[in-house]
């Protein structure tokens, strides 16, 4: 009987999905967990006054727990980086497929993988010490740690992958889209911006979301050189103290089971939430993408 | 005829741009390199590797740090890397294409896209307080390891992929079963792929911080880690530790240097050894 257990192999595929379901349930049980820990700070301060609050003052006898300026910063030193990577990303990407020869695209890609993997803490310690002074000097500042500081490196951060999500996306489009742009007698720049980017354009979204998500999740980086200081500003040149800046550094101070580590919590959930929709509605984007493909190369064929 | 030279004209300005785009990229990594290079190389000698830190932090070397990064990076991968390739082998050898097939999918995208500091926090819940490991190499360890599983599910996963199905049908053909199939054909033949894609997590895992901010580390050791519910030193937590305690900012910034670039080197060392890897694997296949 246990030998023909054994033989039958029904048991493997359910054990196999088990550990695949383990992503899901990790998954849930960080939300669980987030949830759980923050709930007790609910419980004491108002959501309203967290969410539309101008201050965070969580030490003060009478603490303040407004998120405002902490999302603002998020968003400031995110939007930077943005208008950094784009256009970098995007235009390596054409350049890698359609410009480059293969002997250059083999070698950049690597160099692009080795950038990938520069540690945040490395990235955060060259933001001290290289980049903050220049921009001191530059912009006469009292001090170089600021969103746009932030902003840069984090742009560098994003790059890798949104250049070589955009690079798939636009090397992905259909060759018979490419023959008939040029055969109407566009040159191959008419071709890529006429015809190509707007069918890569899901893929090219997709890229800049992930960046995002990348970016507004970035710790090292934001507490080490984006200053530090919770004001709702809007100018690159002010020290900013980001979402993520703000869990790590107060995370070592807060007293256990105070509504201050509780707060952390709450931040950390808040951050989880926007990442999550982040990603989700990226590979949303992605499935409608590769199933359009599939719809086109289907009508080809009839 | 001036309206074809503009085009022409435009064609050329919209390409040189996106090459320069790549230069900027390529130069800007090239200038972080070169200013680390050269200012860590004044700081690291053999004494500056392999002694323990003295003076609080402000002489002796960063060996507790180096071996306190390589043990969490082990300790990621004994955890991560079983579950990892079970989960890839069931996604890409057994699960049908369909709504549970897609939703994990989701999960393992969306686990990839956590930010690493609320891995920490969540750490810091479950493992260092529900579980009581306290900050440990362990909880470090555990944290770091569900950082990592996305991505070896997702590299395996390519991996399994690009065996090809004549492969799998040769071997049933011949009697196998699906599970001997999957043991004794398509892991061996995907396994160079594999190895690149736990060599690139092993990377990951070695230059995180946030995760083991409040999980593991600890700024200053006079001994090595005993076991695995001792703190332990690591590398990228040094280099934050240094530049934000302030006692000794001259000093302090030297050995930061210094340990910037072991970290970097030991990263990019790991990332091209699997460059490495996947190219030769790709020279080698025959099919």
């Amino acid at each position: 009987m246990s030998k023909r257990f054994f033989k039958s192999e029904k048991p493997i595929k359910g054990a196999l999905a088990i550990f695949a379901l383990l992503s899901l349930i990790f998954l849930a049980g960080i939300l669980v967990t987030l949830l759980a820990q923050a709930l007790p700070f609910l419980g004491e301060y108002p959501l309203g006054d967290f969410l539309t609050g101008e201050s965070w003052r969580p030490t003060m006898e009478e603490p303040m727990f407004g998120m405002l300026p902490l999302l603002l910063s998020s968003l400031l030193v995110t939007a930077i980086a943005l208008v950094i990577a784009i256009p970098l990303s995007l235009g390596t990407a054409i350049f890698l497929a359609e410009v480059a020869p293969p002997w250059l695209r083999e070698t950049v890609k690597p160099i692009i993988e080795l950038l990938a993997g520069i540690p945040s803490v490395v990235f955060g310690f060259i933001g001290m010490v290289m980049i903050a002074p220049f921009l001191k000097d530059l912009f006469d500042l009292p001090v170089g740690l600021t969103a746009l500081n932030a902003g840069i490196i984090l742009a560098f951060m994003a790059y890798p992958t949104m250049a070589s999500l955009a690079e798939d996306a636009i090397s992905s489009v259909p060759s018979d889209l490419r023959e008939a742009s040029l055969a109407l007698g566009s040159n191959r720049w008419e071709m890529m911006s006429r015809a190509v980017l707007p069918a890569a354009r899901n893929g090219i979204f997709q890229a800049i979301l992930l960046g995002f998500g990348r970016i507004i999740g970035e710790t090292m980086v934001v507490l080490m050189v984006a200053g530090g200081a919770a004001q709702m500003t809007i100018n690159p040149l002010k020290p900013v103290r980001p979402i993520t800046a703000t869990i790590a550094a107060e995370q070592g101070e807060a007293v256990a089971g105070s509504l201050h580590l509780h707060s952390l919590f709450m931040l950390a959930l808040l951050l989880f939430i926007i990442t999550l929709a982040f990603n989700v509605l990226a590979e949303g984007i992605k499935q409608r993408n590769d199933l359009s493909f599939k719809r086109n190369k289907k009508g080809a064929t009839l | 005829m001036l309206k074809r030279n503009a085009r022409q004209l435009k064609e050329k300005v919209m390409f040189s741009l996106s090459g320069a785009s790549m230069v900027v990229v390529v130069g800007f990594l090239g200038l972080i390199i070169a200013f680390l290079v050269s200012k860590g190389a004044e700081v690291i000698n053999w004494e500056f590797l392999t002694e323990m830190p003295r003076q609080a932090m402000s002489e002796g070397g960063i060996y507790p740090a180096i071996i306190g990064t390589l043990l969490l990076a082990l300790g990621a991968i004994i955890f991560a890397v079983p579950l990892g390739i079970l989960a890839a082998i069931y996604l890409s050898e057994y699960a049908a294409e369909g709504r549970l097939k897609r939703w994990i999918r989701i999960g393992v995208n969306a686990l990839a896209g956590v930010p690493s500091v609320v891995f920490g926090l969540f750490g810091l819940a479950i493992f260092v307080i529900l579980f009581g490991f306290g900050a440990s190499l362990l909880s470090g360890s555990l944290t770091l390891g569900l950082l990592i599983l996305p991505l070896i599910i997702r590299s395996t996963e390519e991996a399994l992929k690009t065996v090809p199905n004549s492969f799998r049908e040769a071997s049933l053909g011949l009697g196998a079963t699906k599970w001997q199939t999957i043991r004794k054909v398509v892991l061996p033949t995907a396994l160079p792929n594999i190895l690149t894609g736990i060599i690139l997590a092993v990377g990951r895992a070695a230059g995180e911080t946030a995760p083991i901010l409040f999980t593991a580390t600890v700024f200053f050791m006079k001994r090595m880690p005993e076991g695995i519910m001792s703190k332990v030193m690591a590398l990228p937590y040094h280099i934050y530790a240094l530049m934000s305690e302030g006692i000794y900012p001259e000093k302090h910034t030297a050995i930061a240097y210094g340990t910037a670039l072991v970290l970097l080197g030991l990263v990019s060392l790991i990332n091209l050894t699997a460059i490495i890897l996947r190219t030769r694997a790709r020279k080698r296949k025959k099919w």
